[in-house]
């Protein structure tokens, strides 16, 4: 075969002589293809896998791991959640790569037998006063809500950032979280020789043709409007009809496996489904319902049309299947068969045009990448240079990484289901499970600037905040998913960032007792400007064991006090530190602070450090506080910095000895701040005002800073 | 007391509406598949909010078409209860069992918040538990939601007395009068754009909404 025609499916000349040992005779120009969006890096992770084997894959709770999607048990209740990226279809098509993104996640969530509940999205645009970032904003929030909105999963929570490193390679990753009874898992494979193997969902089309292979397999250059075709186009309605048929199909018992059609679409899915029962299968395109006449073998076998499912059935009770799908109105037909010889057979018109072993479809090579640390630029903020306080924390509130975002999810609907105990806004989104006493708590978290300046401890940043978001609410650290950004692996610098934030992440989980269940893996996410910042996004699943005792960040009542647990510190670096064992005492007080009943408002300190926090507080809840500090480090830094392990609480005046107690138990550092009261935010250094501001100017500056770029740009 | 939830497909608030009318009322409740067509058995029907078959061309105008459509009218024309929240308020005015139409909300986007409403007609088996002026938290969730109609259509409901809750404060989507929710001249059929499954516990944030719900339970017995 040509080397041209290989090479342009994205297969590399080791690559095709792998498939021609594994075949023992030339691909035909459908098995091609199939190997080459079943090795690419966003189906097989050839250039990732060595790496992600390192994921502790245990922890406090039985921990779910090994299909698509991951999760952990509680209470006979199996929580299953994966973040999943659509960056490159988002930047090349906004609306339809956003929305897409949302139902793909969606998918492997319920195809699991478990309940979409809450969507997260954490984002990442370049900076919006530039027009072309702020369509590709505009485009991918409308995307999110038009696709979260319609199929009735509440957006709960998540992030938004700008910097000008993702200017022209904007991140989308969604995080889906689903609960069902822990005994009704559904797995993702093919069993039982004979057994029918049912196609339900959308008809196939040619769109999304090589996303995987090609679009998310390669950096941008120019003309990248170009791939268009490459991005599928999402239909939510008939997804909601899909959850419902698929939840309902899995309750008959008679669905032996099921798997959606994802990257790679059939090809992916039948392949996996097999390597997975360590069967075969065999799939006859004729079956196949097309949108279109004449479409190719290959076309059929690599489309990403949404909205598909395999199904491997009892023989025997297909027709039972069938009917609840098309009872949905959704397309279902049996398309093929388990075979005993571990291969997939793909026929059309008669004749065989694929026979190739599953096992050496499903298996990807491994690669072993070079890595190389690179010199890192300082990515000071000239923020924090005035001497004016008030100003400076203005000026923070008003930047749009640390504005609220209210804007934009007052676009989602984060109540349908009626589950959202804590709305969006706030550390983390808090849900209650219908019919139990317990909740859970879920987040987003990131900082790509502190993974930028060290890769390692910027990703044990990412793992430990995500934590404090989810302790501050009241919850219990249970569980991980990632999503792994990064540039082009073929890189050593960009690999060497892929490598050591790996590395950040393990060893952090492992201190805080936490398994990796799900994830998944965005490379080449560079530009021709270069590569985006190494953004390890972390989802992170925690449990309230009693939902009633559930924390969020308004301060409640005047005359509250206000108290910091941890302590402040001037950094030397451009990077905070992260003392892990701090970290975790600090954590702990808080979480039985909260679980003991004395805490009435809790708040992680993060981006903008200790004011902001203040302000944040103040803001949601229209408060305002007095505070006084004593701490002997400049004031820029006491106002400002970012000194990890801190969080502020209030609680009643009374209360104080008992706060005492759990503090002294953990040794962390707890003072009293200040108390909650009056209209404006005071905070002082002994007899020195710091900052004085009304509340009212500061909710101004927090809620109208992004609609007021928007307008701007 | 017995309540039927009408299931379309691509309603997504079927089952809030079913938890709460059985869970926090404890009422018998069923869903009531879009085909169905007997509903001789119910006291009270529920068109729940969502996207019915995509809301691709205009919020309920498909749903409108569906096979029980033509006996939820007659349901009505009985005497029957009938509530649509939010997508099924857009099914109502679709069908011609309510008044005017809804719009895109003012700034062309989608909507979802806590509002005050305020209870303009206590006199309605929808609103017996509540007084006029009477203010109540429950959220939104739309896109179209800006309820309009022409001058006759919106003097004949103010002189009958037909709008039921109004928006207090500011109007959210660009709704003619501010008006969030209407019934017909009979009574008997409410279409509300807020939803007052989303405020019926306390965990939710409020549970005024549980007073519709209640008013509807008492104007039967």
């Amino acid at each position: 075969m040509e080397r041209k025609v290989y090479q342009e499916l994205g297969l590399k000349d080791d690559e095709y002589k792998r498939i021609l040992s594994i075949l023992k005779r030339e691909p035909t120009p459908t098995e091609l293809a199939m190997f080459s969006v079943e090795w690419s890096e966003h189906c097989g992770y050839p250039r990732s896998r060595k790496w992600l084997k390192l994921f502790p894959q245990t922890g406090k709770y039985q921990s779910l791991v090994g299909e698509d999607a991951g999760g952990f048990v509680y209470d006979d209740t199996a929580i299953i959640f994966k973040m999943e990226s659509h960056n490159h279809p988002s930047q090349v098509e906004p609306k339809q790569g956003a929305a897409t993104g949302v139902g793909g996640i969606l998918r492997d969530i319920f195809t699991t037998g478990a309940r979409p509940i809450a969507l997260f999205d954490s984002l990442r645009f370049g900076k919006i006063d530039n027009p072309f970032n702020k369509y590709i904003f505009n485009g991918v929030i409308d995307g999110i809500q038009f696709y979260g909105n319609c199929v009735g999963v509440p957006t709960v929570g998540g992030e938004i950032y700008f910097d000008d490193s993702y200017s022209g390679n904007c991140l989308v990753n969604v995080m889906c979280i689903g609960v069902c009874p822990k005994d009704e898992i559904a797995r993702a494979r093919a069993v039982g020789v004979g057994n029918p193997i049912i196609y339900a969902g959308s008809k196939t089309g040619r769109d999304g043709i090589g996303g995987c292979s090609i679009l998310a397999s390669s950096e941008f250059e120019a003309g990248e409007i170009e791939k268009r075709p490459t991005v599928q186009v999402g239909d939510p309605f008939t997804e909601k009809c899909l959850i419902e048929a698929t939840l309902e199909s899995l309750k008959t018992g008679v669905v032996l496996g099921i798997k959606d059609m994802g990257a790679a679409g059939l090809t992916c899915s039948s392949a996996e489904m097999a390597a997975a029962g360590d069967v075969g299968i065999e799939i006859d395109l004729d079956k196949i319902p097309v949108r279109e006449e004449g479409m190719e073998p290959w076309e059929i076998m690599m489309s990403e049309s949404q909205e598909r499912m395999l199904l491997c059935v009892e023989k025997g009770k297909e027709e039972r299947i069938l009917k609840i799908f098309r009872k949905w109105g959704l397309d279902a037909v049996v398309a093929g068969k388990v075979l005993k010889e571990k291969k997939a057979v793909i026929k059309c018109k008669g004749t065989v045009i694929a026979d190739a072993p599953t096992e050496g479809l499903a298996q990807a090579p491994i690669y072993d990448m070079a890595f190389k640390k690179s010199k890192v630029k300082s990515q000071k903020s000239k923020v924090l240079s005035g001497k004016n306080h008030n100003k400076t924390l203005i000026n923070l509130l008003s930047d749009p990484n640390i504005a609220s975002k209210k804007s934009v999810y007052e676009q989602y609907d984060h109540m349908v289901q009626i589950n959202t105990a804590v709305y969006p806004g706030g550390d983390a989104a808090v849900l209650r499970i219908k019919g139990k006493d317990w909740g859970i708590a879920a987040t987003t978290d990131c900082n790509g600037r502190y993974c930028y300046l060290d890769p390692y401890t910027g990703a044990q940043i990412a793992i430990a905040e995500a934590c404090r978001n989810l302790v501050v609410t009241g919850a219990d650290p249970a569980a991980v998913t990632d999503c792994l950004n990064f540039g082009n692996p073929e890189k050593p610098d960009r690999f060497y960032q892929f490598k050591s934030c790996v590395e950040g992440i393990v060893d952090a989980c492992k201190y805080f007792e936490l398994p990796v269940v799900s994830g998944n893996v965005s490379f080449y996410n560079e530009s021709p400007k270069g590569a985006i910042y190494p953004t390890p996004t972390i989802g992170m699943v925690g449990i309230l064991k009693d939902i009633d005792h559930r924390c969020s960040v308004p301060f409640k009542e005047e005359g509250d006090i206000i108290v910091l647990l941890g302590h402040n510190k001037e950094e030397e670096g451009e990077l905070p530190e992260l003392d892990l064992d701090m970290e975790k005492r600090v954590q702990a007080a808080c979480l039985e602070a909260i679980q003991i009943g004395i805490v009435k408002s809790a708040h992680d300190l993060s981006e903008g450090g200790l004011s902001v926090a203040l302000a944040e507080c103040a803001i949601l809840s229209g408060k305002g506080a007095s505070v006084n500090l004593s701490d002997k480090i400049n004031n820029a830094s006491l106002l400002f910095g970012e000194t990890q392990s801190r969080i502020i609480l209030t609680i009643a005046p009374d209360s104080i000895f008992s706060l005492s107690d759990v503090a002294m138990l953990y040794e962390i550092p707890c003072n009293i701040i200040g108390k909650v009261g009056g209209k404006s935010l005071v905070i002082s250094k002994g007899k020195k005002k710091l900052v004085n501001q009304p509340v009212t100017k500061l909710a101004e500056t927090y809620f109208s800073a992004i609609p007021n770029l928007l307008k701007k740009a | 007391m017995k309540f039927g939830v009408i299931v379309f497909p691509g309603s997504n608030c079927d089952h809030d509406c079913h938890d709460v009318v059985k869970h926090v009322l404890k009422q018998p409740v069923e869903y009531i598949w879009h085909q169905e067509t007997t509903l001789d058995h119910l006291d009270c029907l529920i068109l729940p909010g969502g996207f019915s078959y995509g809301d691709y061309l205009r919020c309920g105008a498909i749903a409108r078409f569906s096979p029980i459509m033509e006996n939820v009218k007659k349901f009505a024309d009985r005497g029957g209860l009938v509530i649509g929240i939010c997508n099924g308020f857009q099914v109502l005015t679709e069908a011609g069992l309510l008044p005017g139409a809804l719009k895109r909300n003012n700034n062309l986007h989608f909507i979802c918040k806590h509002v005050t409403i305020r209870v303009e007609n206590d006199q309605t088996p929808f609103t017996n538990q509540l007084v006029n002026k009477q203010a109540l938290n429950v959220p939104i969730a739309h896109g179209e939601g800006n309820y309009t109609c022409d001058k006759a259509t919106l003097s004949e409901l103010k002189r009958n007395k037909q709008i039921v809750f109004t928006y207090q404060g500011e109007n959210p989507n660009g709704s003619i009068d501010s008006i969030a929710g209407i019934c017909n001249k009979k009574r008997n059929v409410l279409g509300m754009m807020p939803h007052p499954e989303r405020a019926s516990e306390s965990l939710l944030g409020s549970e005024d909404g549980l007073l519709i719900f209640k008013s509807i339970i008492n104007a039967k017995n």
